[in-house]
């Protein structure tokens, strides 16, 4: 068996492999060189592992583009798998994220996109539809662009119900009961400093949501400021921050095999962006956020690197695996639930995407 | 009428490889020549303008040797003859 780490960049994909559970990895690449890759996904769920990839050329734009043999070819469609309709008024700013939805839907892939935007695709990712009741929204107006852009960059569907649960900077948690038609907002309890109203219920600027193994009412939220947790999908949320060095971050991450077991990647807030002290760590918590551990022996010190949201993701594995990319271009790999860290690439461009899948 | 695009050559392969397309265009505007290239070659038209019909934003176009940015944009008059280059511009790092 071979477990493979995809890592999107500013400039191109690398792929590494690895054949002896995850202890050493050998890097290839770049495919899509000097294209920025801010998302991909691995879907396991097809007769041949697809790599999904939303590339950004300099020049010539956004596009999502697939490779069924491992990144030795990629397609795109003559039109685009995303193009927004005439009447919407909007052109594709960036793929933000590529998210294969559960194993029952194996040709249903969704992205989230700038402007914020949602995409529901039936034929595995090779083309989508604007989800329109989240367009539509009356709410989308207000919705503003943080530093990075305004986008939809977190898609989790539930994988018992219809729900759909999604995220997007700026904007908040958005949560749709019925497949996505219709769409409220989910953000009691999630502060916006930055806002003049204390409790607003839509504007936050979420970086990141992560569903726990347990129980799929219960999210993870790294926000711009404070981390936070729900038991009811969204219903309220309360801090779990008490315990880490730092309450800001962009990355959130939860295994898929243990519940209450979490990852974040703290920075310092607001201005600095750095690692505290220029200690790259993760911090993990067993109980769902009530404490927190440094862990991440092997994470460099004298790093004055950022961890962007979607560079940092786990495995299927039990114990899960963790992957960390920074902005620097180093990509760091654990077996052990991030206790200790190996050199899986480094000198790379800016990493904007890892993604880790087990492959047949 | 008759229409020569030009394209860089990072492009040429979206249209199996030629630099120069000659081109028949439903009209004597720049909009009407990319739409005909859109017809041609579909993928290439893309790199030129996003799905609004705006050239992006580092494309630069010229007609006969005139920035379009500063003829008319999309509506820029293609006269019978005209050579319409496309050039990335200068940018990025």
């Amino acid at each position: 068996m071979t477990d493979l780490l995809a890592i999107g960049t500013r400039k191109g994909l690398w792929l590494a492999r690895s054949d002896d559970a995850r202890r050493t990895w050998t890097l290839e690449g770049p495919h899509l060189l000097a294209q920025e890759v801010a998302a991909v996904s691995i879907d396991t769920r097809r007769p041949a592992p697809r790599l999904l990839a939303g590339v950004q050329y300099g020049h010539w734009g956004p596009t999502v583009t697939w490779s069924d043999d491992l990144g030795s070819s990629w397609h795109e469609t003559d039109s685009g798998a995303i193009r927004f309709p005439e009447d919407a008024g909007a052109a594709l700013g960036r793929v933000w994220q590529l998210q294969p939805d559960i194993a029952g839907r194996p040709d249903v892939v969704w992205a989230g996109c700038e402007p914020q935007s949602l995409w529901r695709s039936t034929d595995g990712g090779c083309s989508f539809t604007l989800v329109r009741g989240l367009w539509d929204h009356p709410h989308r107006p207000d919705w503003a662009p943080g530093a990075g852009g305004g986008a939809v960059h977190t898609v989790l569907p539930d994988p018992d119900t219809d729900r759909v649960t999604v995220a997007m900077s700026t904007g908040g948690v958005y949560v749709s009961d019925d497949g996505a038609t219709g769409w409220a907002p989910r953000n009691r309890g999630i502060s916006a400093v930055f806002m003049p109203e204390p409790a607003p219920e839509y504007g936050q600027c979420v970086h990141k949501v992560a569903v726990d193994a347990g129980d799929p009412h219960r999210m993870y939220a790294q926000n711009h400021f404070g981390v936070f947790r729900t038991d009811d999908g969204g219903g309220s949320w309360t801090s779990i921050a008490e315990g880490l060095p730092a309450d800001f971050g962009f990355p959130v991450a939860a295994s898929t095999s243990t519940p209450g077991t979490a990852w974040v990647v703290p920075l310092v807030a607001d201005m600095q962006r750095v690692p505290p002290d220029g200690r790259l760590r993760v911090h993990r918590t067993r109980d769902a956020g009530r404490s927190w551990n440094e862990v991440g022996a092997g994470l460099p010190d004298g790093a004055w690197t950022a961890v962007l949201r979607d560079a940092f993701c786990t495995d299927d594995h039990d114990p899960a695996g963790l992957y960390v990319g920074t902005r620097d271009g180093c990509v760091y790999a654990s077996a052990d639930e991030g206790d200790t860290f190996t050199l899986v690439a480094r000198h790379l461009p800016d990493v904007l995407v890892v993604r880790a899948a087990r492959l047949p | 009428m008759s229409v020569q695009v030009v394209l860089p050559g990072v492009l040429a392969d979206l249209a199996g490889g030629d630099r120069h397309l000659d081109l028949d265009p439903e009209g004597g505007t720049l909009a009407a020549v990319l739409d005909e290239v859109a017809v041609r070659y579909p993928v290439l038209a893309r790199r030129i303008r996003d799905e609004a019909g705006a050239v992006r934003r580092f494309v630069n176009v010229y007609v006969d040797g005139e920035d379009v940015r500063w003829q008319g944009g999309p509506a820029t008059p293609v006269p019978d003859g005209a050579v319409v280059q496309v050039l990335p511009s200068v940018a990025g790092g």
